[in-house]
């Protein structure tokens, strides 16, 4: 095999309404057979090449539909990058593509580094000299600028959480080692796989608590979940209808499992929005009343986005003020509704109690303003320091697939402890583990095992 | 007064561990070779520990051996004692370790060259190379002896402007006393070597008689009968046991009170000393919390009654190392008979090689051992024996030989000491192969014999038995996976005996195999083989099927890294034609000059992204720029 096979979004993320997943190498077209399911039970391998098909993409663990797609099938060498060439279209939005892409790595490609496909192009010969400058300037800008964003992206949090995990590891392989290559050692405890079992597990929880807690990976699985609250009458149905009709609703209608609660998916600029409660947005104008209600307080609770309406020709009243008292310390848009109408609200008090929260003038009715609206949710998401790029998805879905990756190893690990494997096999997983945690943090120097050997333990002749 | 004293293929200077591998490589290969030697009675000398062996290490002797070379065979007939470490672990991590008869290994290694074919030792001093136009082709000697060759291998360990450190005391001297070599360590200078100053250190030794032995643990070797070299087939079988003991609180109040008089402290030592072998003062001070250390007693050979004190490493005053030894259960009326001294010397920086060990600076100029920085008879040896294969493959025109991180513990060595530099004497730990799994104690011989043979190193005979046993292990491992054993009473009952659970439908001899609890014994009654079947055959068979998973993964790396081993970079590179490249990436590139895009992607400080770049324009090998 002269390269494995890589696969990436290849579409900018955004505002399309078609993202496309990218596979290449030699295993691109059984990987696509796996989880690709057509009309007929055709076999993607058996089709003529540089056709476009029709189906739908099924978890082959789950049996579940995960996508409607059309795939296009390109069979090397007259591809861009020479080699085998799937490519997947589906729908746009970071909930949908992501899932894609996430099941294609499930099933044995590698997440592609940036520039990769250009790269592969050229060293296949697909690319002339005169282009060479180029594709240097782009690996170069691309691997900062990934770099860039995986480090800025990174929640702090969670990169200390890393380093002192793989600190944790690094103590154990160090201990084993220490058995390894100074057996008559007699200062340092024997690791046996009782105490391994213990690390081994330890780390799989804390693996699995990252892959749970990581608030990029939540909101790529689940979307950002958003409430819209305001008084009766400020246009929240019109702000719903506007989301969701102007832009495309991934789903619909998904009735929540464990609460009485309706959920919408609607996708803003690439950025996915969870609208919660939106049930009671339609029923009833009456949300007022339901705050100080249990259960209301909960949705707000769980909500990464409020979106506050109120009305640009009215005073603020004593519940506008409580409704910003509910949501304090929340990341918080306010949208002034109703610029078609007389203005009476007073914009420096609404702005003084947003606080750092956005504010945005809208008329839902004329249609103004929305723009503005999406930009403040999109650049919430992103800080505001990213360009509309495909490094957001990239460095997300790496750590994602990393995590996962190090939490294979760590279960290869404990496989072993219980089929008795001696503890000098059982490392080579666990330092996996170690080396995948590392990759996420830009971190994977082996000369630290060994510098750690000789901080921690006493050896020597 | 110069004079014209012969011409040869290859001169080895010294004759130690490196240069004892290295002149008998040299002349296996068919190379005409002369080995110079300051002292005659100090070839293959042991100047610290008498032992040969243990993790990593262990597995290197047995790769010297697999290539041809003696060391293993030396310290077969010489040892006192042997011992295989790690047997509760996997099979990657077993080692053998011998404690030498250091006088008899030295004979011994002395009377082996002597009698080499195409070999020839004598007792010199070189102070000078003569080198023209970048290229060397001979050495002149103190006494004005010039001798010419193609090509010249330095492996002067430690007597390179070497210093003697004993407490208050320095002075100019090789190991144990010898005289150390400065006029050639400041020729290197002027040929513009970069070299550094490292430091290693050695214990007192003890009167045996002295020894109360009732208050130290014993530590005997193995019954079973061991040895390094696949060709040995005699076995020494009245072994000595070393003793263990241990430092006490007393101990560590005399080092504490003495630290003002240690050199380590006081600044006169500069050299870096190795962290794995630290000095008793060093680890007090760094591991000041622990009650005691250990003192393993080391008879220094069977005619002689000193005893080499392993981990009481030191270069305190001699008054205060006798007041150190008194403190140490069984040594309280020991008399010391040597002190123990640090030792600083001169290396060079070893990213100043090639991977063929041919410096970069000076074409057919090798060097090995403890002057590229390393540490340890063992990785000396391991360097000796490729640089003079190579020295010897270069004179008689032939292609080197390098050997690759997944071949051998000693490829790993070479490519992490030109590939990383090293800033502190290096030792080989099973820690630093990525391979370790694939660089076995047990199949150094399936690694390494093929190469052995086809450079001429290894014989007709050894090969013809090695290929046997190679095409038995098949043979046993395919009749394994094809045979089914039934779940009948007896199988059943073997099973139940070792712990295991029982079998519910029949299963693959090679299957059964697999589980944690069986092993080869087990099978061999369940599925006996028609002819009886040598130890270390079935040893190969039971770990390549029991271990099958893990060493498949372990190649699959291999294999992924295989492309970028293959992808040559030119010698005459132009890195700074490379536009893209770090700044950092750039120099380390220069400074190493990698041979392959795997081993620029080793380089500390070389990026994926710097690997990309370089890997591009490589494709581009037709642009002009790159290689001008």
């Amino acid at each position: 095999m002269e390269y494995d096979t890589i696969t990436a979004i290849s579409t900018p993320m955004g505002e399309g309404a078609i993202a496309i997943v990218r596979i290449s190498g030699d295993e691109a077209l059984a990987i696509s057979d796996k989880i690709y399911r057509g009309p007929k039970g055709k076999s993607l391998s058996e089709v003529e090449s540089h056709t476009i098909h029709y189906g739908h993409l099924v978890d082959p663990r789950t049996g579940e539909t995960v996508e409607e797609v059309m795939v296009s099938i390109m069979k090397g060498p007259k591809t861009f990058t020479r080699e085998d060439v799937v490519e997947i279209n589906c729908h746009g939005g970071l909930v949908s593509v992501n899932r894609v892409l996430q099941l294609v790595l499930s099933q044995g490609a590698r997440l592609a580094e940036p520039g990769e496909f250009t790269k592969r192009a050229f060293l296949n010969g697909r690319i002339d000299l005169s282009q060479a400058e180029a594709v240097m300037d782009l690996i170069r800008a691309k691997t900062d600028r990934a770099m860039n964003v995986a480090l800025s992206q990174m929640d702090g949090r969670l990169s200390k959480l890393i380093r002192k995990l793989r600190q944790e590891i690094l103590e154990t392989l160090a201990q084993v080692e220490v058995n390894i290559d100074y057996p008559e050692y007699d200062d340092v405890e024997e690791m046996t796989h009782r105490l391994f079992m213990d690390k081994a597990q330890y780390v799989r929880k804390e693996i699995e608590k990252l892959l749970q807690t990581s608030q990029q990976g939540k909101i790529l699985r689940e979307g950002l979940s958003t409430v819209i609250i305001g008084r009766p009458n400020v246009g929240k149905s019109s702000l719903l209808n506007s989301l969701v009709h102007e832009n495309k609703a991934i789903v619909t209608d998904i009735p929540g499992t464990t609460r009485d609660v309706i959920e919408e998916y609607v996708n803003v600029r690439g950025v996915p929005l969870r609208l919660l409660d939106t049930a009671g947005i339609r029923e009833t104008e009456d949300i007022v009343e339901r705050i100080g209600v249990e259960r209301s307080r909960a949705v707000l609770k769980e909500a990464d986005l409020i979106l506050l309406v109120l009305n640009y020709s009215d005073d603020l009243t004593p519940e506008d003020e409580m409704l910003f008292e509910a949501v304090k310390g929340m990341d918080v848009i306010v949208i002034v509704n109703k610029t078609d109408l007389p203005k009476k609200i007073k914009l420096e008090d609404v702005e003084e109690l947003a606080g750092n929260g956005k504010v945005v003038t809208t008329s839902l009715l004329e249609d103004k303003g929305v723009n503005e609206l999406e930009e403040a949710i999109s650049s919430l998401f992103f800080e505001g320091n990213i360009e509309a790029g495909d490094m957001t998805y990239v460095s997300n879905s790496r750590h994602i697939a990393l995590l996962g990756q190090a939490k294979q190893a760590v279960e290869d690990a404990i496989l072993a402890i219980e089929a008795g494997t001696p503890v000098d096999l059982v490392q080579i997983d666990f330092t996996r583990t170690w080396e995948l945690l590392g990759e996420i943090i830009g971190d994977s120097v082996h000369e630290s095992l060994i510098d750690q050997l000789f901080s921690q333990f006493c050896l020597g002749k | 007064m110069q004079y014209d004293a012969g011409s040869y293929d290859v001169i080895v200077i010294g004759a130690g561990h490196a240069g004892s591998e290295a002149g008998l490589a040299a002349a296996r290969v068919g190379a005409k070779t002369l080995m110079i030697t300051i002292n005659l009675d100090m070839v293959a000398f042991m100047p610290c520990n008498p032992s040969v062996g243990g993790p990593a290490k262990g597995i290197v002797v047995r790769e010297i051996d697999a290539l041809g070379g003696e060391m293993g065979k030396n310290i077969d007939k010489t040892h006192i004692q042997m011992r295989m470490l790690n047997t509760g672990k996997g099979p990657a991590v077993r080692a053998l370790r011998a404690q030498a008869d250091k006088f008899l290994y030295q004979q011994e290694m002395k009377k082996t060259i002597e009698n080499e074919p195409n070999l020839t030792l004598i007792q010199g001093m070189v102070e000078r190379l003569i080198v023209e136009d970048g290229v060397c082709n001979g050495v002149v000697t103190q006494t004005g002896a010039t001798y010419k060759a193609k090509t010249v291998v330095i492996t002067t360990g430690t007597f390179l402007r070497g210093e003697i450190i004993l407490g208050e005391l320095k002075y100019a001297s090789g190991p144990n006393n010898q005289q150390p070599s400065i006029r050639l360590s400041e020729h290197l200078e002027e040929l513009g070597f970069d070299l550094v100053r490292f430091k290693t250190g050695t214990p007192p030794r003890v009167n045996s008689h002295t020894i109360d032995y009732s208050k130290t643990e014993i530590q005997p070797g193995d019954e079973e009968p061991r040895a390094f070299s696949y060709e040995t087939t005699k076995f020494i079988t009245d072994q000595l046991p070393c003793w263990l003991t241990y430092t006490s609180l007393e101990t560590h109040q005399i080092i504490d009170d003495n630290l003002h008089r240690s050199p380590m402290y006081s600044g006169m030592i500069k050299g870096t000393g190795p962290r794995y072998c630290p000095s008793i003062e060093d680890k007090v001070v760094r591991f000041n919390d622990k009650p005691r250390h250990q003192i393993f007693l080391e008879p220094e050979g069977r005619n002689t009654q000193e005893v080499y004190v392993q981990g009481l490493s030191t270069s305190l005053p001699e008054d205060v190392q006798r007041r150190i030894l008194a403190t140490i259960p069984g040594l309280e009326n020991v008399q010391m008979m040597r002190a123990g001294y640090a030792i600083e010397y001169d290396a060079i920086v070893p990213t100043q090689l090639w991977p063929t060990l041919e410096t970069k600076k000076v074409k057919n100029l090798y060097t090995a051992g403890q002057i590229n920085g390393t540490s340890g008879y063992e990785e000396a040896a391991g360097q000796g024996l490729m640089a003079g294969i190579n020295a010897g493959l270069n004179a008689l025109g032939k292609e080197e030989l390098i050997l690759s991180r997944s071949e051998a513990y000693i490829g790993v060595l070479i490519d992490d000491l030109v590939t990383k530099g090293t800033n502190e004497p290096y030792r080989l730990l099973t820690s630093r192969a990525e391979y370790r799994l694939l660089l076995r104690h047990d199949n150094a011989d399936l690694r390494l014999t093929e190469i052995g043979h086809k450079i001429g190193m290894i014989k007709e005979e050894r090969y013809e038995k090695f290929l046997d046993k190679k095409a038995a292990v098949e043979a046993e491992k395919s009749r394994l996976q094809s045979i089914i054993i039934k779940p009948n009473e007896q199988t059943q009952e073997i099973i139940r005996q070792s712990g295991g659970t029982e079998l519910k439908d029949g299963i693959r001899a090679s299957d059964l195999l697999k589980r944690p609890e069986m092993n080869y014994s087990h099978i061999k009654l369940l599925a006996p083989s028609e002819t009886e079947l040598d130890n270390d055959v079935t040893e190969q068979v039971e770990i390549q099927i029991k271990y099958e998973g893990y060493i498949e993964k372990s190649l699959q790396q291999v294999d992924r890294l295989k492309k970028m081993e293959n992808k040559k970079i030119p010698e005459n590179i132009d890195y700074d034609a490379i536009s893209g490249l770090a700044n950092e990436a750039r120099q380390k590139l220069k400074q190493v000059r990698p041979l392959s895009v795997a081993q620029a992607s080793r380089i500390s400080g070389v990026n994926p992204a710097d690997v990309s770049i370089l890997l591009v324009y490589l494709e581009q090998g037709k642009i002009a720029r790159v290689s001008k």
